[in-house]
């Protein structure tokens, strides 16, 4: 189970995810966890034939039964209930579906519904598995989605994961049981202090790692020296090149704009196995 | 005061570059960075740190490993399966606290946790808030709230009128807590099929929380079909456009100096400049730039 993350977006994540996925010799899973802003589906052209909602417990309050005590709201770490003198308010898109609330009810009357938070959608694409989380719109968690997209993963498959960008629960719950975690990172400042806070993430997963530097120049080499002085290993890099971008806008992957990259990432994926397989050292 | 929140609905659209150059382009303002999980204004701005504050997430729960006697009843009743053979898991809980009110022995007790850094700095272009979450911490949006509520006080005390925002990507917690309440968002993307999808969920969450939205489109020129494309969503959806800006390698290279765009000698400076006069335009209808 690899990981592609980057501590943040549009340094080539996902086009690096669905490079690797494509130049594969074999079966992938292929999981785009960006529940925010799923992308993965333009370039890996996916026949997408099933669909579940994902749903999160949220409480329901039978106002025959509740004496207006206030204690739910009191427990609620999150803010989600407010008690008024007789009403008791929910505030279901704060809700985390902690359970406090209805298990501590003094007067039992706490009940659950169900709220539907998003949608898992997958099919497939030649020899790709794919599957995609979608937030709904306004809805602020999505590690619960994560989670159910994460149940869906057969053991003992290649799975790919594109993570959501960032450093904090969404991406820890992506990462979270990864064998690998490939960080994607550009040669600025800005991609240096990113990588640099996805590397924490990283060793506080104690995950081993690799980085790919996309959109290579030579005018900042501190990415290059910042991974040597970490014994982080450079798996790959992308020159900069306006005909990739111009292919990602058309949702065309690099590969195809390309071919001759697919060698280049098959070398990292068989890297990645070496790592796993304990025959490689890796970043710690 | 008015609040400009620059948002985007992935990132590496270019929307701190754009920030950083309308940081330029007006005086009296505040500047605050809301992409707590991966700040980088800073980056542009090379600011002056003048206060440093920490930052509290939610207590965590801890168990006071001599009082329990290993009934198990908090793991059962953990739904984030943060507890495991009388052990908590930091990275797993939400420190929602139903574990230390289930206790029969009150063995578990939450304690604070230090979530991150906050700062008040001070640039060549004006006051900066800005902030850095921890690793792997969660409540961003907390964070996101905590920076923004200190810029407007910022401005406040200085008498200044305006608030700039470079807002973090997505539609999640930190979004969320970053437009509520602002004046106006103005929404960064490129014309690339992903960025022409994340366009109309960004925009539906704009809508969705009542703040008025403009669209830019960054490296117009990669794809002036999918740039066509972008200005007929803004005009079914009646999203004003704020105009488009060409790809420069400039931008790169600025970045990797850590300066605004403006201060190198590029292409793109003039179109900067109409957009944000087009953003100026409906922040403050009755006033001139
Ligand atoms: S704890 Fe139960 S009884 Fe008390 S206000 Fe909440 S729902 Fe009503
Ligand atoms: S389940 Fe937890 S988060 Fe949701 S309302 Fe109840 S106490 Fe609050």
């Amino acid at each position: 189970m690899i990981t592609i993350a980057s501590g943040k977006g549009g340094t080539g994540k996902t086009t690096v995810a669905s490079c690797l996925a494509m130049s594969a010799r074999q079966t992938v899973q292929f999981l785009d966890c960006d529940v925010e802003e799923p992308n993965a589906h333009i370039f890996l052209k996916p026949r997408l034939t099933r669909e579940e909602a994902v749903s999160q417990d949220i409480p329901n309050v039978d106002r025959n039964k509740c004496s207006f005590c206030g204690q739910c709201a009191e427990i609620c770490m999150f803010n989600a209930l407010a008690v008024l003198a007789d009403e008791v308010l929910t505030f279901p898109e704060l809700c985390h579906s902690c359970g406090g609330c209805w298990t501590l009810c003094p007067e039992k009357a706490i009940t659950t519904t169900r709220r539907e938070i998003g949608l898992i959608k997958s099919g497939s694409a030649e020899n790709i598995h794919f599957t995609q989380g979608e937030l709904q719109v306004g809805t602020a968690t999505s590690p619960p989605i994560i989670k159910a997209m994460k149940e869906t993963i057969q053991k003992n498959s290649l799975v790919i994961i594109d993570a959501p960008p960032g450093t904090s629960c969404p991406v820890v719950e992506t990462m979270e049981g990864s064998d690998f975690v490939l960080l994607v990172t550009e040669p600025t400042a800005m991609g240096l202090n990113d990588l640099a806070i996805a590397l924490q993430v990283v060793r506080v997963l104690d995950i081993p790692c690799g980085v790919i530097i996309n959109r290579g120049t030579d005018v900042y080499s501190k990415v290059e020296t910042f991974c040597r002085e970490n014994n982080l290993p450079v798996l790959m890099k992308i020159a900069v090149d306006r005909a990739i971008a111009e292919a990602y806008a058309m949702g065309i992957p690099a590969v195809e704009a390309k071919p001759e990259l697919r060698e280049d990432f098959r070398k990292v994926l068989n890297h990645i196995k070496g790592v796993t397989a304990g025959e490689r050292t890796c970043c710690h | 005061m008015k609040e400009l929140v620059v948002i985007s609905g992935k990132g590496g659209t270019g929307k701190t570059s754009i920030v950083a150059s309308f940081a330029s382009l007006l005086t009296n303002k505040v500047m605050v960075d809301c992409d707590v999980d991966a700040a980088n204004l800073h980056l542009l701005l090379s600011p002056k740190i003048e206060e440093r504050h920490q930052f509290y997430s939610l207590p965590k729960a801890m168990i006071n490993s001599e009082k329990c006697n290993g009934c198990g009843l908090c793991e059962d009743t953990c739904r984030f399966e943060a507890i495991k053979e009388s052990t908590i898991n930091p990275l797993g809980c939400e420190g929602c606290a139903v574990c230390s009110h289930i206790c029969p022995e009150n063995a578990i007790e939450m304690v604070d946790t230090v979530a991150g850094e906050w700062f008040k700095s001070n640039t060549t272009y004006g006051p900066l808030v800005h902030a850095r979450l921890g690793a792997a911490q969660e409540n961003s949006g907390k964070l996101v709230t905590m920076v923004r509520s200190q810029a407007a006080e910022t401005a406040k005390k200085l008498g200044y009128d305006y608030i700039i925002t470079d807002g973090p990507p997505g539609i999640g917690c930190p979004v969320i807590a970053s437009i509520g309440g602002a004046s106006l968002s103005l929404i960064i993307t490129e014309p690339s099929l992903s960025g022409i999808h994340d366009l109309e969920r960004i925009i539906d969450l704009s809508e969705f929380f009542g703040v008025p939205a403009m669209v830019c489109v960054n490296r117009w020129d990669i794809c002036p079909e999918n740039t066509e494309q972008i200005k007929k969503i803004c005009r079914q959806r009646k999203i004003p456009f704020a105009g488009q800006i060409a790809y420069d390698n400039m931008v790169m290279l600025a970045a990797a100096r850590g300066k605004p765009v403006m201060e190198l000698n590029s292409r793109i400076i003039d179109e900067i400049i109409q957009v944000w006069e087009k953003v100026f335009e409906v922040l403050c209808p009755n006033m001139k730039v």
